[in-house]
């Protein structure tokens, strides 16, 4: 009863979000505000019927109730409460449904934020995202529906995947999809802007800041993916280069050329048609990251449910939202051109220069994931390795760590560049010396790595000199949190890429070995009863000088209903190193085991870096600078309202 | 020439080989990391890249598997039931390898006909065949009938 109430609300859901495609928008058209007034109300109603039927596949969950196939295949009787509620962003449909709900909760944002807009600008901009959830939520109901029934009734679930029943899982994906779907109304400004025929600074301004928050999820839920993938995962890396990952860095790529660049088209009139490319660019990317991930087309070593229906409609969707705008792009261009000239020798050239970086950098990293793709088409299956990411990133990203300082430095409109690098020695020579401190002080640390922590010193030093010679407002404030972010990542991720120590070994109750000063002990494996799964338990001491530090855990999960068991890592965390042990397998009747053990430095620091550039984006929306212009704004809508009456 | 034209025409030169050894440098570094996906019955007629990692998959065989004593050293074979492939390899196996399941190994033939895997993947899901697996099991089907 409650799943097809369910359903009905999503259809209920597809309707209104057809009326908020066409009834603003025709509004608009016609210059009729009666209709161009229904937009907000019409985008309060889709997300409310899109949020009810979200909560009733939350309750079906909590109630168990089997009939679903959904929650039959990702739930089972012992399946703790917690993870019954998480449950239903577990897969496939009932991701897609919080993707939509996302996404108008979203629009429902835009429509009770949208102080700055006049009614014109709104309605087309509400019909834009209303247009889009018109093609995701058909998407889930033809052909991913969360509410499908089974008769009879299983007795008992499949259960969910055990690699889903964990906190980073619960969060990972909510924020992976805000960032998302955040996109979407950075793309629908700019479509809308262009439908307009117009794209003014307060518009610019407007979109920076969505653009903003969008960018802290889609960064947060990057940070939590790498993180959950770090300790679930059992094989201790970061960062894989894998197909899902890189959909979910592709629009954090092409988001932050969008922020860069933003920072000057809202300031003055100059790569205007640039931002709006960007904005659509990374929404596009947004989609086709989904349908990497949906569509099973890309070999991965995450298997989601793979269906090529479901490829080919999300496919139809990238190419109508994508093709649409770059059409209409193509037709209004005459109207973006530039009418401020730029000054070579100015902080706009380096901001054009930085996002001409990362979109390089966005298109290397989606050559390599869709080359395989383009391959097998010719009949030849490949892969693209992760050396390949890695080496084109290290040496595109190189210009971006050596510019960053400058621009900093460089004043807006004109300055002098030599000025401006013979004020920067300091801090070169400064890093130079720090990064030489480093390599005499750390073992076997190769090139590359030193050129990163230089990179790393650089930009820190640089940043902070900057930061103390300058006046604090909230946009230069969060500028600078995400410039220390871009330091402290550099220096993590150098240091552990580089300096860290893998082992796999073999241990017999008792044995003894010596890594890194460190001393491990394996004590051997016991059976231990848990919530809803047994496992075997490993116990090693790790000591140093004979002093105790830790005792590890690490644990062989084994599910009831699964047939396969679950390596659950065991981490000491450290401020500059991780010591992370995990059981492999039983190799012999004396209690033998396989066990991995790792020594990551500094490995904390590269999510902290991380955390840092979300901190400086959400900081920077509390620029005093903007809300003074923004509330200009209002008031001379006002003015041109009243004089209207 | 004017000095303008001069400064001119060494930017655009600084920028022409700019482009040119970036074009090289990713040319290369695509060469490199560009691994063939081989099955079993392609490897048995000696098609595969010599010295050079390339990936393998198919089926781990019923009852191949065999494991070292006192090192971490398994060998099993990879088949795609039209021919077999002796896999060796040392370290920890993913938790969903398994004898008859899909599995997809990386590493390079040895002289001796045996494949040194230097890594070895199998899927988070079990009911999940690779689709590269699934593909070449598919192909020798095919071959069979």
């Amino acid at each position: 009863m409650l799943a097809a109430i369910g359903q009905f609300n999503l259809i209920i859901a597809l309707m209104l979000s057809l009326l908020l495609a066409i009834i603003p928008m025709v509004g608009y058209a016609r210059n009729n505000t009666a209709l161009m007034h229904t937009g907000r109300p019409l985008a309060y109603a889709l997300f409310l019927a899109v949020l009810s039927s979200f909560l009733i596949l939350i309750t079906l969950f909590i109630q168990q109730d089997f009939s679903v196939t959904y929650v039959w295949q990702h739930s089972s009787l012992e399946l703790p409460l917690r993870y019954r509620i998480t449950a239903t962003w577990g897969a496939h449909e009932g991701s897609i449904l919080m993707w939509i709900t996302i996404q108008a909760l979203w629009i429902a944002a835009v429509a009770r934020f949208s102080g700055a807009l006049n009614l014109n600008q709104l309605s087309r901009v509400l019909s834009i995202l209303g247009l889009i959830s018109v093609g995701f939520i058909a998407f889930i109901l033809f052909t991913s529906n969360p509410f499908e029934r089974t008769f009879p009734a299983p007795l008992d679930g499949r259960d969910l995947n055990p690699l889903l029943q964990d906190f980073g899982m619960i969060v990972h994906p909510p924020l992976l999809y805000f960032g998302y779907v955040g996109l979407s109304v950075a793309f629908a400004l700019s479509v809308a802007a262009l439908i307009g025929g117009k794209i003014d600074e307060h518009w610019i301004r407007w979109s920076k800041k969505w653009t903003n928050m969008a960018w802290a999820f889609l960064t947060m839920g990057i940070i939590l993916g790498s993180w959950w993938a770090y300790y679930e995962l059992g094989w201790g890396g970061w960062w894989f280069w894998d197909p899902v990952e890189n959909a979910s860095f592709l629009p954090w790529l092409a988001g932050t050329a969008l922020i860069h660049v933003q920072a000057v088209s809202e300031r003055k009139n100059a790569f205007r048609g640039w931002t709006v490319l960007l904005a659509i660019t990374a929404f596009s990317l947004s989609v086709l990251g989904t349908f990497l991930v949906r569509s099973g087309s890309i070999t991965s070593v995450h298997s989601f449910a793979a269906d090529p229906t479901r490829g080919l409609f999300i496919l139809g969707l990238l190419a109508l939202f994508a093709g649409g705008a770059l059409i209409l792009f193509a037709l209004r261009a005459d109207k973006l051109r530039s009418t401020e000239a730029v000054n070579f020798n100015s902080k706009e050239t380096l901001l054009l220069a930085n996002s001409l970086i990362f979109i390089v950098a966005t298109f290397t990293v989606l050559l390599g994931t869709i080359f395989p793709m383009i391959f097998e088409a010719i009949g030849q299956k490949i892969s693209v390795g992760a050396p390949y990411f890695g080496l084109m990133f290290f040496l595109i990203m190189i210009p971006m760590a050596l510019l960053l300082p400058l621009a900093g430095q460089v004043h807006w409109q004109k300055d002098v560049f030599t000025v401006a690098c013979r004020s920067l020695w300091p801090y070169a020579s400064l890093s130079i010396i720090m990064t030489a401190l480093v390599w005499w002080s750390v073992d076997h640390i190769n090139v590359r790595g030193i050129v990163c922590i230089l990179g790393a010193f650089w930009v820190f030093t640089a940043t902070t000199g900057h930061f103390l010679k300058n006046k604090k407002t909230a946009g230069f404030i969060g500028m600078t949190i995400a410039h220390w972010g871009v330091a402290f990542f550099l220096f993590g991720m150098a240091m552990v890429e580089h300096t860290d120590t893998e082992k796999d070994v073999l241990l017999k109750p008792g044995q003894n070995i010596h890594l890194n000063g460190y001393d491990f002990e394996f004590k051997g494996v016991q059976w231990v009863n848990k919530e809803n799964y047994r496992a075997q338990q490993g116990q090693v001491l790790v000591s140093k000088n004979n002093q105790v530090i830790t005792t590890l855990k690490p644990q062989k999960r084994h599910y009831p209903k699964q047939q396969n068991p679950m390596t659950e890592a065991s981490i000491y965390p450290g401020f500059t190193k991780d010591i992370y042990v995990s059981l492999g397998e039983q190799i012999n009747n004396q209690g033998a085991w396989a066990v991995r053990i790792y020594i990551k430095p500094f490995i904390r620091w590269m999510w902290f870096g991380g955390i840092l550039m979300l901190l400086g984006a959400v900081v920077g929306l509390f620029s005093a600078r903007i809300k003074r212009l923004e509330q200009r704004q209002i008031n001379q809508m006002m003015k041109e309202e009243l004089n209207l009456l | 020439m004017t000095p303008t034209r001069k400064r001119r025409l060494i930017f655009i030169t600084l920028i022409t080989v700019g482009i040119a050894i970036a074009t090289a440098i990713f040319l290369t570094a695509f060469k490199e990391n560009i691994m063939f996906f081989k099955s079993p019955t392609e490897i048995s007629k000696g098609d595969f890249p010599q010295e050079r990692n390339f990936r393998i998959g198919g089926m781990v065989k019923d009852h191949s598997l065999q494991r070292s004593d006192d090192s971490l050293e398994v060998t099993f074979m990879i088949t795609d039931f039209a021919h077999d492939v002796k896999v060796s390899y040392e370290g920890i196996l993913p938790d969903l390898f398994r004898e008859g399941q899909g599995v997809v190994a990386i590493g390079q033939m040895t002289l001796s006909g045996i494949f040194k895997a230097e890594e070895v993947l199998a899927k988070h899901d079990e009911n999940y065949m690779p689709p590269e697996a699934a593909a070449a099991l598919e192909a020798a089907k095919e071959q069979k009938n």
